[in-house]
């Protein structure tokens, strides 16, 4: 098992409590989404994974490091197994595109080779290898702030592959994006998954995306685990389940409907 | 915001209750009355012969004023260069104290927002509340006459100025880009490099240009009171009453205060 969740609880200071007792596993290479409504605790679990958010209660083992134990050195260490992908793409918006990609590369480097911006030449040549993967090669020299949304979220993918990671942390990757973005988004992000046997948890507010491109969904709901299945078996009774009632035929329909259209546009 | 109940039961929306009205008026109304009982006292104490008399007297300045000694020029060069190097160095000095300052003191970036911020941020307030002026006056007694007083009483006031404005930027960063870079294994000081610096790069900017600019026309009057500079010519000026030559250092220091606004206004561009 690749990551390892135990009973990990989180009360902010305010008193909410994010995520309940919450126990998951994740297999080596396995893309999973996880959805669930606003103020599910999405977000709080894989930040507390990575611990941008510090847990309360609970243990999460990475591959047999227990990282809630850890220290900051190691944490830091810990952390470049762990790529994430941001919401609002969080790219420093004043560096060019290639100073973002090898930003992924800071924790194997020293303060002073990054201050100078001197980085090892095989760092460099898989950021241009990996720029070129993603259709941006051409941008290298760019200001981030001058690209697409669709733009930025692929530097930002390509960021976190660049830390070398087993496991991606992906924050809502398409919110920001139209629906034919979010598809070639989410699509680029399973491939590369598959290319290097990464596992990713996927936060996902669009359950026909996390349908369409995940194997395996996970709903939240008020901090606790309500359904944890193949996409497949997500019906209206799991619908109800993570978001409550509502009248779910026409959410799943709309998932094929748009699975067809998808796939139509792209061949 | 008030929501009130009509007589017949239906709700009625005004902007205010009718007691806050009152209040506003009433408020309204005390301002202006102090301000004629203010004009009112001013005038008791003002002798108005001299003042009906001003525009005379005005007139008569300036026509001893013109025309400008433009001879006087050549003796003006070396002060005017040592102005603009006060102005320069002090600000120089000033970014170097002035920044860590910042950092030190903005709540995101604070090794300790118990002990290091209060005492950074009494600093700066220290900085801030002293005019260059009286800073050169105490300097002055402290340092002698001269360039050094100067240039030390405009790095002091720009400290606070400069580590102000700039941990305020600092404050105000997008907190994303630094959760980023933090989530990528980045140690401390990476974080603050990559993350923090390339966001108040802009700020930074400005702020320096900016003070410099201001110290470029705080310089002229340090020397009124000996901190070397054209402002020593000045004085001197005025006490012969040589009003053609103080003619010529206003039009000089207004030439130089005019580059001196084109020069931050490119930079300041170039940067942004």
């Amino acid at each position: 098992m690749l990551l390892t969740i135990e009973g990990l609880t989180k009360r902010y200071p305010t008193g909410d409590l994010a995520l309940d007792k919450v126990d998951l596993q994740v297999p080596a290479g396995q893309v999973m989404a996880l959805i669930g409504p606003s103020g599910a605790g999405k977000s709080t679990l894989i930040r507390c994974v990575n611990r941008l958010v510090e847990p309360s209660a609970g243990r999460v083992m990475l591959d047999g490091v227990a990282l809630t134990t850890l220290g900051s050195g190691a944490l830091r260490r810990a952390r470049r197994r762990m790529g994430m992908i941001f919401q609002e793409y969080a790219l420093v918006e004043r560096l060019t595109v290639m100073e973002n990609v090898l930003s992924g590369r800071l924790g194997y480097v020293g303060f002073w080779a990054s201050w100078f911006r001197r980085f090892p030449r095989r760092d460099i040549e898989e950021a241009f290898r990996l720029l070129d993967r993603v259709g941006l090669a051409h941008m290298a020299d760019k200001r981030a702030d001058a690209l697409s949304g669709g733009q930025r979220q692929r530097v930002g993918i390509v960021r976190a592959l660049m830390q070398d990671p087993k496991l991606l942390l992906v924050d809502e990757p398409t919110a920001s994006l139209d629906p034919k973005t979010s598809r070639q988004i989410m699509r680029l992000i399973v491939e590369l998954c598959a290319e290097r046997g990464l596992a990713a948890i996927i936060n996902i507010h669009d359950v026909a995306l996390a349908q369409q491109f995940a194997r395996r969904i996970v709903g939240l709901r008020a901090g606790r685990i309500v359904f944890d299945g193949p996409a497949e078996d997500l019906r209206a009774e799991g619908l109800t389940a993570i978001y409550g009632e509502e009248d779910w035929s026409q959410t799943i329909r709309r998932a094929e409907e748009e699975e067809e259209a998808a796939t139509e546009s792209a061949a | 915001m008030a929501i009130l109940t009509r007589a017949d039961g239906t709700p009625d929306w005004r902007r205010r209750t009718p007691r806050a009205d009152l209040l506003v008026w009433a408020g309204w109304f005390g301002a202006v009355a102090l301000t004629v009982a203010c004009f009112q006292f001013i005038s008791d104490r003002t002798i108005w012969a001299f003042v009906w008399d001003a525009p005379a007297q005005g007139a008569d300045l300036v026509g001893r004023m013109f025309p400008p000694r433009w001879s006087y020029a050549s003796q003006l060069w070396k002060p005017l260069l040592d102005t603009i190097n006060m102005a320069t160095i002090g600000t120089a000095l000033a970014i170097v104290i002035g920044v860590p300052l910042a950092f030190l003191a903005a709540h995101n970036t604070t090794p300790s927002r118990l002990l290091v911020r209060p005492a950074v941020l009494f600093i700066i307030v220290a900085s801030r509340s002293i005019n260059s002026l009286i800073w050169a006056l105490i300097l002055v007694i402290i340092l002698g006459p001269g360039i050094l007083a100067g240039i030390m009483a405009i790095a002091l006031r720009s400290v606070g100025f400069i580590a102000k404005l700039l941990y305020e930027a600092i404050e105000e960063i997008d907190a994303t880009q630094v959760e980023a870079v933090t989530a990528t294994g980045a140690s401390r000081p990476q974080v603050l490099g990559w993350a923090i610096v390339p966001q108040v790069m802009p700020a930074f900017a400005g702020i320096s240009v900016f003070r410099w600019d201001i110290n470029i026309r705080e310089a002229t009057v340090l020397g009124l009171v000996g901190a070397g500079g054209i402002g020593m010519q000045m004085q001197a000026s005025i006490n012969v009453l040589a009003w053609p030559q103080v003619t010529t250092i206003f039009i000089l220091i207004l030439a130089t205060v005019l580059v001196s606004e084109w020069l931050s206004a490119r930079v300041r561009h170039a940067v942004i």
